[in-house]
């Protein structure tokens, strides 16, 4: 995936990220998503260690060893922002506080079913804020490359590995499309620039529904 | 009225610590995390411990000498996934690993600490961690009960101290501290700056000094706890 195909996913994801959200971005790809919102846009965001109104990541040599995101890194805490401890920080999630997460992805189904946390006899590091999130927040979006590394798809009829959360995705972001997850299967909403609706077909592990007419690009 | 001093030297209050204990121990990555008490644990060196703390910090720091030094028998925890150390003591059998849901640690910590047995939720339905859990019918829903996790110590960080216990955390050093200091039979709390009684305001307390046993001065702020910015 080229750099920016990427920068195109991200900036994609962050045009979702409406005024007055408060929001979560999972560790990796999607805490990137960041830096394409802009500045002005009020935006509170979540940080499973105790922070509503993270600022951004700290400039060189002015990292405050205390305040670090979920993912680790030195952040800011942006203007009204505030700190509590790691019960607050779930009630938020689970009391329906999230308007938005964006999660990373092992494998997303057409059914909205997620699985990102465990890939048996490879992979086991624990769940952390993973099923909370993906399960409590009021919209879900997966942001992932549209593949793995091997070219497989990563969006598939059902998922084969362990879930994080039933049913629980509505939006897939990748590379090369947008995914809305409906009720009646996988909708393709959106098509990378460049890419062709004969690709993603054949890059996808489910049933793409296609509505009449050009599909919009981003 | 006057009020306890709980100052207590480390030694003395790490020493408590017998082995196959249930120990909690604060902390979310470095900030929070009491390595300075997890040093002296080491030096003290029980045996079979039941360690609860969110994560197993990086290889090298905090919950990882607890583990080099053959001292965990059990880890219940949210995530290892920065400390390979950890995740190969894992897959080779050498200490059993508890994964919970890092929301559903900190509340079932919480719970405990609030004298309540356990609660209800529905966090996790459908999945590997719903395996084996007791299931409770409200309403005619299904629920999953999860227990209350309790611990015979818990050790925690603080940003500042009185000398009577009440306590202050520092941003995200916040973390599981102040729930943790709760849900412990004794809690020995370490504090980077020990003040007066007055010095803390009633009104700034996080954690109120009758849930703290042990206050213990650090001596030093050692290069683990972030001080030289990496």
């Amino acid at each position: 995936m080229s750099l920016s195909a990427k920068d195109r996913m991200l900036a994609r994801a962050a045009r979702d990220i409406e005024p007055g959200m408060t929001v979560n971005l999972g560790i990796g790809l999607p805490t990137q998503v960041m830096n394409f919102v802009p500045s002005d846009r009020p935006v509170c965001l979540h940080s499973e260690n105790g922070i509503a109104g993270v600022g951004g990541l700290a400039a060189a040599g002015q990292a405050n060893r205390n305040l670090i995101d979920a993912g680790g890194g030195y952040v800011t805490c942006a203007p009204g922002g505030s700190f509590f401890d790691s019960a607050v920080s779930f009630a938020l999630v689970r009391g329906g506080r999230l308007d938005l997460t964006l999660l990373g992805a092992f494998e997303v189904a057409a059914n909205g079913d997620l699985a990102n946390w465990i890939i048996p006899g490879k992979f086991a590091a624990g769940v952390g804020g993973a099923i909370e999130l993906a399960q409590k927040a009021k919209r879900v979006g997966v942001l992932t490359t549209h593949t793995d590394k091997h070219g497989n798809p990563k969006i598939l009829e059902r998922c084969t590995l362990p879930l994080t959360a039933m049913g629980c995705v509505h939006r897939i972001y990748t590379d090369m499309a947008v995914c809305d997850v409906m009720p009646d299967g996988l909708h393709l909403m959106e098509l990378a620039e460049g890419v062709t609706l004969a690709e993603v077909r054949d890059a996808t592990g489910a049933p793409l529904i296609v509505a009449d007419g050009p599909v919009p690009t981003f | 009225m006057s009020v306890l001093n709980k100052t207590t030297a480390m030694a003395d209050a790490i020493a408590q610590i017998p082995d196959g204990a249930r120990v909690m121990i604060g902390g979310f990555g470095v900030p929070g995390t009491p390595f300075l008490l997890i040093r002296e644990l080491v030096r003290h060196g029980p045996k079979g411990l039941t360690i609860i703390k969110n994560d197993a910090n990086e290889p090298g720091m905090g919950i990882d000498w607890l583990l080099q030094a053959g001292m965990v028998k059990r880890l219940i925890t949210s995530h290892v996934g920065l400390n390979g150390n950890a995740v190969r003591m894992m897959n080779a059998g050498e200490i059993e690993v508890e994964f919970v849901a890092q929301g559903m640690l900190a509340e079932r910590i919480r719970v405990a600490g609030a004298g309540l047995r356990g609660f209800v939720s529905d966090i996790g339905m459908g999945t590997l961690l719903a395996e084996g859990k007791q299931r409770v019918e409200v309403d005619g829903e299904t629920f999953l009960f999860e227990p209350a996790i309790e611990a015979d110590f818990a050790l925690v960080h603080a940003a500042r101290a009185d000398t009577f216990g009440n306590l202050t955390y520092e941003a995200t050093a916040r973390n599981f501290n102040p729930l943790m200091a709760m849900a412990a039979e004794c809690t020995i709390a370490e504090a980077e700056t020990i003040v007066p009684i007055g010095g803390i305001g009633p009104d700034e307390v996080h954690t109120p000094a009758p849930f703290i046993d042990h206050l213990v001065a650090m001596p030093e702020l050692p290069e683990v706890y972030g001080v030289v910015k990496r």
